[in-house]
């Protein structure tokens, strides 16, 4: 659980949405959907404090028009830091986890154990070339 | 008071467990003490849906941000590296990526070739047994033949080369460069009651599977079996000494954290190259003012941590992924010393395959290379699986500016010291990173890569903690003989990454282990005249 105020996860919610908005196009939504904003708040864990470090700079965000929302966005942005890289770890590993945005990707929402995948062994004839290299390693004097 | 017992291991790591497992076949009683808990296969990440987020919680490769109860606190602020590790039974052998290059001849003798830091004791002939005994054990997989090693057998089949690793193949024989499947510790087939490998990915947090080899999976069931005994949750606080300077044995806080003394005949210590200086340094007493073993006033001296830049493009096809293990193919073409260059020693490229959907998001936004807002879409799919990397394995030289010693202030949970680190990267090894990262962009060029981007630092954090309590034979200028011994105290061993002298252009782990076996195997040679 965090402790985020209210206003807080207001500014959360559209930043979020700034970041990842829904597509048609693609058909997925933004990471401002009830969800997927729902598992970001629930999974903040070691993340709580740069993401209120990243919201004290974006505070009254969601309150601001459009054009002001994105001014304030790329200003955020352009700075950089480790509060922008909670910001986008928070708000993408929950994005794309989202049983909608995975199957967007042609994938199958699922964890990798116990099913696994299947990796093709390729062209071995490739390593032809290198298997008929001279010894390249360098001989050493023993002590 | 506990009962006392032969040799008392304090570590159950990747040298931990060789020793012990080496050791059991004397009928010793051997005890190991492991700070951590048995970690189970049922609690790693890849059994979830949030696999690739608890890559970034409790199976974050810093022990600082993890922040399990079983971990200690490490302040790398003064280090532009920072500190990976992981405590448990298995070590950080849990959470590596199970890389398995072996040093090469040449990384035991750089004086004597390049005329920089200092020879080993030993050299690679002498480890040559027991790298092959290591790699039975650990089950490797790879293929005999590679032209940059010595001849060597893995037990098993490599890895598939997969589309990822093809890509890199036919961009390698484009250029005219060494390349070969990399040796892995990830089983092929089934291996000494181990599970294959069935392409999870995410090796590094743990294999759910049971393919990677971890030593808690490999070692220990047989030390186990043996008669050695291992102790969880016990944090050893000091090695403790008596009035002839020999080790009597450790005091440790047991996991009602009572504090305990386990008395011993022979102390060992396995506890990596930053976890062994804190507890050497920790130890000192009136007779060892500036910590245990601690003459040459080298403890804590010379870290090595393998500076990593990473390298990554994009492809126009989609590629492996994440949908199979990271590793993929090496080359060491710039591996050995070459006159021509403005650097000595080399390095190792290690090629990935790729990384997960949620990864390449944060890491892409992170670069820069994803957009916020309506482009994000077209942009992100322009990336995911598409994505080939390329880690520079830079040797880093021994240098006495480089420190782990006991921070002033931060305490772990026990009230024990904590350790400090100060290290910054030297000119050679600048001049190696920005050589590696000029051929890497070319192999992925030749490769038809786009969106390249460099990482120098970020992520380049590979907990390879190695140099600190140094091997030699002068006791003025190295903490352990060339078998592992305490110069000053002749009871006390240490096997793990803190006694290598350089640190040569490789994940360390097979070498630690064989080292482990090789010092095992001198104990036994000596029995009867160990601390003479």
């Amino acid at each position: 659980m965090n402790d985020l105020t209210e206003a807080e996860l207001r500014d959360l919610r559209c930043v979020a949405g700034l970041m990842v908005p829904a597509s048609g196009r693609f058909g997925v939504p933004g990471a401002d959907d009830r969800a997927v904003f729902a598992d970001i708040v629930a999974s903040l864990g070691r993340d709580t404090a740069l993401v209120r470090q990243a919201l004290g700079a974006l505070a009254g965000i969601a309150a601001m028009a459009a054009p002001e929302q994105q001014a304030a966005a790329a200003s955020f942005r352009s700075a950089g830091g480790p509060a922008l890289a909670a910001l986008h770890r928070a708000v993408l590993q929950c994005y794309y986890r989202d049983d909608r945005v995975v199957r967007s990707l042609g994938l199958e929402p699922r964890p990798p154990f116990p099913k696994g995948h299947v990796l093709e062994q390729g062209d071995w004839s490739l390593l032809d070339p290198v298997r008929a290299r001279p010894k390249m390693w360098r001989d050493a004097p023993r002590g | 008071m506990n009962e006392m017992v032969d040799v008392l291991i304090i570590g159950s790591g990747a040298s931990g467990a060789a020793v012990a497992y080496s050791l059991a076949e004397t009928k010793m009683r051997i005890l190991c003490l492991e700070q951590g808990d048995w970690m189970k296969q049922s609690d790693f990440p890849t059994n979830g849906r949030d696999w690739e987020a608890r890559r970034y919680a409790d199976f974050d490769p810093s022990p600082n941000r993890r922040a399990r109860d079983t971990d200690y606190p490490v302040n790398d602020a003064g280090s532009i590296m920072k500190i990976n590790m992981f405590n448990g039974v298995g070590g950080s052998t849990v959470m590596y990526t199970a890389h398995w290059p072996r040093m090469h001849p040449s990384d035991f003798r750089v004086r004597s070739l390049d005329g920089v830091a200092d020879d080993w004791p030993i050299d690679y002939w002498d480890l040559e047994p027991f790298f092959a005994e290591n790699d039975r054990m650990i089950g490797v997989s790879g293929l005999a033949g590679d032209p940059a090693y010595p001849p060597r057998d893995p037990p098993m089949a490599p890895l598939p080369l997969g589309r990822t690793g093809e890509a890199y193949a036919r961009a390698m024989n484009r250029l005219g460069w060494h390349w070969w499947p990399s040796d892995a510790a990830i089983a092929t087939t089934e291996y000494d009651g181990r599970a294959a490998c069935i392409n999870l990915g995410h090796c590094t947090p743990g294999c759910a599977q049971g393919a990677k080899s971890s030593t808690d999976i490999s070692y220990w069931p047989h030390a186990i079996r043996a008669g050695v005994e291992l102790r969880t949750r016990c944090r050893v606080r000091e090695v403790t000494t008596n009035a002839q300077g020999m080790a009597t044995g450790a005091i440790y806080y047991d996991a009602d954290g009572r504090e305990q003394f386990q008395p011993a005949e022979v102390v060992i210590l396995a506890c990596n190259g930053v976890g062994t200086p804190r507890l050497l340094l920790n130890s000192a007493s009136a007779r060892f003012p500036n910590g245990l073993a601690n003459s040459s006033g080298l403890v804590g001296k010379n870290l090595m941590l393998h500076p990593w830049p990473q390298v990554r493009g994009y492809v126009d096809e989609q590629v492996d992924g994440d949908r199979a293990p990271m590793l993929s193919i090496w080359s060491k073409q710039f591996y050995e010393t070459d006159p021509a260059r403005d650097f000595v020693r080399g390095y190792t490229m290690q090629f990935h395959r790729g990384t997960g959907i949620a990864n390449e998001a944060m890491t892409s936004a992170d670069a820069g290379l994803l957009p916020w807002g309506e482009a994000h879409h077209a942009a992100y799919r322009d990336l995911f699986y598409k994505r080939l990397q390329i880690g520079i394995a830079c040797e880093d030289l021994p240098e006495e500016r480089n420190t782990v010693t006991l921070d002033p202030v931060l305490k772990d949970s026990h009230g024990i010291p904590a350790p400090r680190i100060d290290y910054t990267i030297s000119e050679n090894t600048r001049r190696m990173m920005e050589h590696g990262i000029a051929r890497a962009t070319e192999i992925l060029e030749a490769a038809g890569a786009r969106n390249i981007y460099t990482s120098r630092t970020a992520l380049n954090y590979p907990g390879h903690l190695l140099g600190t309590a140094r091997m030699g034979n002068d006791p003025e200028r190295s903490v352990v003989n060339a078998w592992g011994r305490s110069h000053d105290v002749r009871n006390l061993f240490i096997v793990d990454g803190s006694i290598w002298v350089t640190s040569g252009g490789v994940n360390p782990t097979s070498t630690i282990q064989a080292l482990a076996l090789y010092i095992a195997d001198c104990m036994k040679q000596r029995l009867a005249t160990l601390f003479d």
